[in-house]
């Protein structure tokens, strides 16, 4: 915005700083955005399968599958912290859904008569409100995730934990639950509701992944809460200098639990999302995602020391991950190749903005 | 010099303060008066009881005994948000500023101006700007409210610390070191910020260990020694020297 007219103030010797040297244009994410559109371009001409609408849907599809998960570790970066219990929280959400799911579904369980009746050939289960069992088991493998939330925000905010350590050993709590409530075994979701299920985690609409139309509403939504309300102010102070947001009265508690509660609920909502393209919730699902998840927010420019990091740089990671990856498969590379690019790859854009920092 | 003293009630009188922690009687018997308009400046060396006084001030701590009386009222404070209520504002020495937002959003942090847009409540930029860009301009400090404080000098991160004590007409600041680590040009300004506070009325502590700095502003000058006030003159009644011979004790009381 520009200094109105009749400014109080006239700046003799402090300039303005050019448009290319400030903002988005001098950001980590906009040069990875740069990068990315130069890969599109480069995998266009390498490939004529790369730019087919099939292609480009499964590549939409691929990356919205880490990319909200990406968008809720995001708010964590940005305070300064990390949420390494990610990859476990997808699974633990999505096995709680599915085995809600598939326990109200099923004539005799506990509580299930109050959802569902066999029909009159007495094997066919109709449900008595239609997507009931559905709302009901998304609420709770989000409720779960709500509760680890809690208690990641508790131990680091209010017990002084590090993030690191807490969310580690939450990592394997968390894991260790999903193999003793299905007993290794894994969940299907299942019952009259498994329809409405998978059409919207894996259908389409409007020709568009399901998934992918979440993640562009919780994009803006996150966009909204970072840079116009009070919440995301304070998580940027608190990335910027915690002992000053402490000194100006910021409810420096509060935001931190909160950060941790939406990055276990974008991870648990991601599981959920997951499963349904699966098609099941086995107990070693998302197995170490919470590494993708956090190298896609960190390509895209979330600083780990804090105090940076948004929507666009967690998309903007998750697409270029995806992109490499599909690339690498287009052009026949041995698979194995993958992850020791995406590694390079972290470590470059990294680079890149520490190179121009010092140059600026 | 003008000395405010015979122009009515001061805005912080601290009568018998006393601060013990455990066995360490860290603050004794601190009788302490401060006038609207007038600069005050506390001296003394580490450990001589500056900073416990200035946190009783400010709230981080209670004090053992005696009372602290703000604007004619006797108050007390368990939480440096109880302070700031009343209009004591602190600008620390390290500054508090969050690097990685802009001058007006470190201005209003805490405090940001909000607007109704439907059913959400939005944080109001235009406002905070066009407000920060006013406070600048009363400080005559060349500081773009949307620049990042990362990218600026030791002087427009001062500007934008006092910046925030205006934004709450605060009676009292209280100023922790502003001149440590600046370079001579910026001292200059800080100083200049601390004579348009004065011009606006308000009470200003300055703590600091550079004896120029202190000659320059202040109209008055405290002295602390072992938790004990030695001194308490007008600068214009006093000398460097003997400010000097007060802190390290070559001479007991003046």
């Amino acid at each position: 915005m520009a200094t109105p007219l009749e400014s109080p103030i006239t700046f003799t010797n402090v300039s303005k700083a050019k448009w290319w040297q400030s903002g988005f244009f001098a950001s980590q994410t906009g040069y990875v955005l740069l990068a990315l559109v130069v890969l599109f371009v480069v995998m266009n001409f390498a490939s004529p399968y790369f730019l087919t609408e099939g292609n480009i849907q499964n590549v939409a599809k691929n990356f919205s599958f880490i990319a909200i998960a990406a968008l809720g570790v995001t708010f964590i970066i940005i305070t300064g912290g990390i949420d390494l219990s990610v990859g476990s929280m997808m699974c633990f959400s999505a096995m709680i859904t599915s085995m809600v799911m598939t326990g109200l579904s099923t004539p005799g369980m506990p509580g299930a008569s109050w959802f569902v009746h066999l029909a009159a050939d007495g094997k066919t289960v109709v449900a008595n409100v239609p997507g009931l069992i559905l709302l009901i088991s998304v609420l709770s493998g989000l409720g779960v995730a709500l509760i680890v939330g809690l208690v990641n925000g508790f131990c680091i905010a209010v017990l002084g934990l590090s993030p690191f350590v807490t969310t580690l050993g939450m990592l394997s709590i968390v894991r260790g639950l999903c193999y003793v409530v299905s007993n290794g075994r894994g969940s299907f979701p299942g019952g009259p509701d498994a329809d409405y299920f998978y059409a919207l985690t894996s259908g389409n609409v409007l020709g568009m992944p399901a998934p992918f139309i979440y993640l562009v509403i919780l994009a803006i939504a996150m966009g909204i809460v970072l840079h116009h309300s009070s919440f995301g102010r304070h998580v940027f102070a608190l990335g910027g200098n915690e002992k000053a947001a402490e000194l100006t009265g910021i409810p420096v508690v509060r935001v931190k639990i909160e950060v941790y509660v939406i990055g276990a609920l974008a991870a648990g909502l991601q599981g959920i999302i997951i499963s349904g393209w699966l098609g099941s919730a086995p107990a070693n699902m998302a197995t170490s995602y919470e590494l993708n998840v956090i190298a896609a927010a960190v390509i895209g420019g979330a600083n780990l020391a804090g105090g940076l990091g948004g929507p666009l740089g967690a998309i903007v990671g998750c697409v270029l991950l995806e992109v490499i990856r599909n690339g690498l498969v287009l052009a026949q590379v041995n698979s194995y190749w993958q992850q020791t690019l995406v590694g390079v790859i972290i470590i470059l854009a990294v680079l890149v903005d520490r190179v121009r920092s010092r140059m600026a | 010099m003008v000395t405010p003293h015979a122009a009515g009630q001061p805005v912080l009188e601290l009568t018998g303060i006393g601060k013990e922690f455990g066995a360490i009687r860290a603050l004794h018997g601190v009788d302490m008066q401060v006038f609207p308009g007038e600069v005050v400046g506390l001296m003394g060396d580490n450990g001589a009881g500056k900073s416990t006084l200035v946190k009783i001030i400010a709230g981080n701590f209670r004090p053992s005994h005696g009372e602290i009386r703000f604007a004619g009222n006797a108050v007390h404070f368990s939480r440096p948000i109880d302070a700031r209520a009343v209009g004591i504002e602190v600008v620390y020495q390290d500054l508090a500023l969050a690097d990685n937002l802009t001058a007006a959003a470190n201005v209003f942090l805490g405090r940001e101006l909000k607007r109704k847009v439907g059913p959400f409540t939005l944080l109001d930029h235009k406002a905070m700007a066009a407000r920060a860009l006013e406070l600048f301009g009363e400080l005559r400090s060349e500081t773009r409210p949307h620049d990042l404080v990362k990218q600026m000098s030791g002087g427009q991160r001062q500007a934008v610390a006092i910046a925030r004590t205006r934004l709450s007409n605060a009676k009292l600041v209280m100023m922790d070191e502003p001149t440590a680590a600046i370079s001579v040009r910026q001292v200059e300004q800080v100083l200049g910020l601390i004579h348009r506070l004065k011009e606006q009325g308000v009470a200003v502590m300055l703590i600091s260990h550079r004896m120029p700095d202190v000659f320059a502003v202040c109209d008055r000058v405290v002295v602390m020694r072992r938790g004990e006030k030695r001194a308490d003159k007008a600068v214009g009644d006093t000398s460097p020297e003997e400010v000097t011979s007060l802190i390290t004790g070559a001479k007991e009381a003046a």
